[in-house]
């Protein structure tokens, strides 16, 4: 009889007591849909092409993001701006910048080598989808909303 | 006032089934299946299936600060018998693609495949003669979870991802439920494509 004593009923007892214990401390969950917690300040997720304030693409079309890249994702085809169709500050400018986002692996490196600061690394991680066709985000997708309507041109 | 159905044949899937020839699909198909979808979305068991880096974060997934049991997918069964959802969870080597895919024929149906991380998904910087460039050449791949590891919340998201997906789908036929796998076979690669 003792037996089962010492060797269930004392177990369990000891167990519950432990989770009794946990009850009273705080709550680590975070609920993640509703509630998201806050990224580490240098955390890089989904790339952004920046603008200046004018409007104009800070993405001068050089490739070196695309040359930095130790996963090779990044495509970037440049063309010449002229006085009529004028997309960045400097002489030419990114027709086309594609990036594989199934193949990035978010090291920052394109960030690091970007010599206009172009390309940064925010913080939505939210980037799961259904189609792998889906995840060749285009120059469209990545270039952030115009501050105003400043491009002149087109 | 909806055609009751008589009798319910197990047809193969060339075969029309009873109610698949109604107007607006048949009464048992369309009131059973969202059930059964709430049902399956709700308690996704994942298969254990680590291969690298990432699995660490999926490992962090149903611990305590992210919880994926609050979304039913705590179970992580160590056998595919009991799996309905398997997590590619790192670099897929050419050794391993002959196991992964014996792992997922293994599972009954119906089953998903998350394909988590970079590697998984294209091969990510691993772009040589070892790696497997894509878990989709090998599986039919649901949800790719991009990230290098994704975050538990990432992977979280693209398990609500599938969830969607799973609620969302519509069977056509009976087989399309897929009740009863040893009966109606295995869903064929081009149903999942589609």
């Amino acid at each position: 009889m003792s037996g089962i004593l010492d060797s269930i009923a004392k177990p369990i007892i000891a167990g519950l007591g432990i989770t009794l214990r946990r009850l009273k401390h705080r709550k680590v969950t975070v609920m993640y849909p509703e509630q998201k917690r806050e990224q580490y300040p240098r955390t890089r997720w989904r790339h952004v092409l920046k603008r200046y304030e004018n409007g104009l693409e800070k993405c001068i079309g050089c490739s070196l993001c695309a040359g930095a890249c130790p996963a090779r994702c990044i495509y970037v085809e440049s063309a010449e701006n002229t006085d009529e169709a004028r997309y960045s500050a400097g002489e030419r400018y990114a027709v086309r910048y594609e990036i594989n986002m199934t193949r990035c692996i978010f090291c920052g490196y394109c960030q690091d080598a970007c010599p206009t600061g172009a390309i940064v690394l925010e913080k939505d991680f939210e980037l799961a989808d259904y189609k792998r066709e889906d995840f060749i985000y285009t120059k469209e997708m990545l270039l952030e909303a115009t501050p105003q309507p400043a491009r002149s041109a087109s | 006032m909806p055609k009751r159905v008589e009798t319910l044949v197990l047809h193969d899937s060339a075969t029309p089934v009873l109610g698949d020839t109604q107007k607006g699909g048949s009464v048992l198909v369309t009131s059973v299946e969202t059930l059964i979808n709430q049902a399956r979305a709700n308690s996704l068991w994942p298969l254990t299936f680590g291969l690298a880096c990432c699995a660490i974060e999926m490992m962090s997934t149903v611990a305590s600060r992210f919880d994926l049991a609050r979304f039913g997918s705590e179970a992580f069964r160590a056998t595919p018998r009991q799996a309905d959802v398997m997590i590619i969870a790192g670099r897929l080597s050419k050794k391993m693609a002959p196991v992964l895919r014996q792992i997922y024929d293994q599972m009954p149906e119906p089953k998903w495949v998350i394909s988590m991380g970079a590697c998984a998904s294209t091969g990510g910087v691993y772009n040589n003669y070892a790696i497997v460039q894509g878990a989709d050449q090998i599986v039919p791949v649901d949800v790719y979870v991009p990230g290098c590891p994704p975050s538990p919340d990432a992977l979280i998201y693209g398990v609500l991802k599938l969830q969607e997906k799973i609620k969302r789908s519509q069977a056509h036929s009976f087989t399309d439920l897929r009740l009863f796998e040893g009966l109606t076979g295995p869903r064929s690669l081009e149903k999942v494509e589609g």
